[in-house]
């Protein structure tokens, strides 16, 4: 699937979009297979609270399943207007 | 119903003209533009960056302004929202609304910014003479949305 970063946990994971191959069935799992591959994943993520989450570009949350999704996108909250 | 989301600057006359098209039957138009102001903190803003998900974004706008025109009596409405570097005092967001009397497009405009606010994937940082600071999120603004429930 492919993962997107935006603001500054795209800073802090170092690249806007990557594929990932997983056999994650949520996004908390996810997570914590990213957060264990490397620090800078684990720094991005140490504080999920101030993470938002959207799968195939519609908001959703931690414990949403990922099957079937093709695109998951991992920010903060979001500051428009 | 109708949402840009773009890096160029927008004309909020011709934006106005252009929804009312030529009809008769509008009483009533409200917008709201939002500007890059040049204090922040009580620090000096050199620029603002505005960072976005394409394709999310114009989905997000797309579903605010729909719930809007379901909520309301609306008979036009207009979203343009900008992205990438912009220096104080440039536009940053419009929301048209119209609709026969006042009262629907007030409420509706407001409506729209308060869940553009929160709920529209753009994510602001500003330059400061100290370097770049991501803007965060505040509770004013969820408070801001909890009211319209």
């Amino acid at each position: 699937m492919q993962v997107l970063y935006f603001a500054w946990v795209r800073e802090r994971i170092g690249v806007p979009r990557e594929s990932v191959e997983s056999s994650a069935k949520t996004v908390a799992e996810l997570v914590s297979e990213l957060r264990g591959r490397e620090a800078r994943y684990d720094l991005a993520f140490s504080d999920m609270t101030a993470i938002r989450v959207a799968l195939d570009q519609e908001l959703s949350d931690l414990g949403a399943s990922l099957v079937g999704v093709r695109e998951v996108a991992f920010f903060p909250p979001m500051t428009g207007g | 119903m109708s949402v840009s989301v773009q890096a160029a600057d927008f004309d909020v006359g011709a934006e106005i003209k252009a929804l009312a098209n030529g009809r008769t039957d509008i009483g009533a138009v409200v917008t709201f533009t939002g500007l890059v102001r040049d204090m922040a903190g009580g620090e000096k803003i050199a620029d603002m960056e505005l960072e976005h998900y394409p394709g999310m974004t114009e989905k997000a706008l797309a579903n605010i302004e729909a719930e809007a025109n379901e909520r309301w009596h609306l008979q036009a409405t207009r979203i343009v929202h900008r992205f990438g570097k912009l220096t104080p005092g440039a536009q940053i967001v419009l929301v048209a609304t119209a609709s026969p009397h006042r009262g629907d497009a007030f409420e509706a405009a407001e409506f729209i910014m308060d869940f553009l606010k929160s709920r529209a994937p753009f994510w602001k940082k500003e330059g400061t003479p100290d370097g770049g600071r991501w803007v965060d999120a505040r509770d004013a603004d969820e408070d801001a949305l909890n009211r319209w429930s």
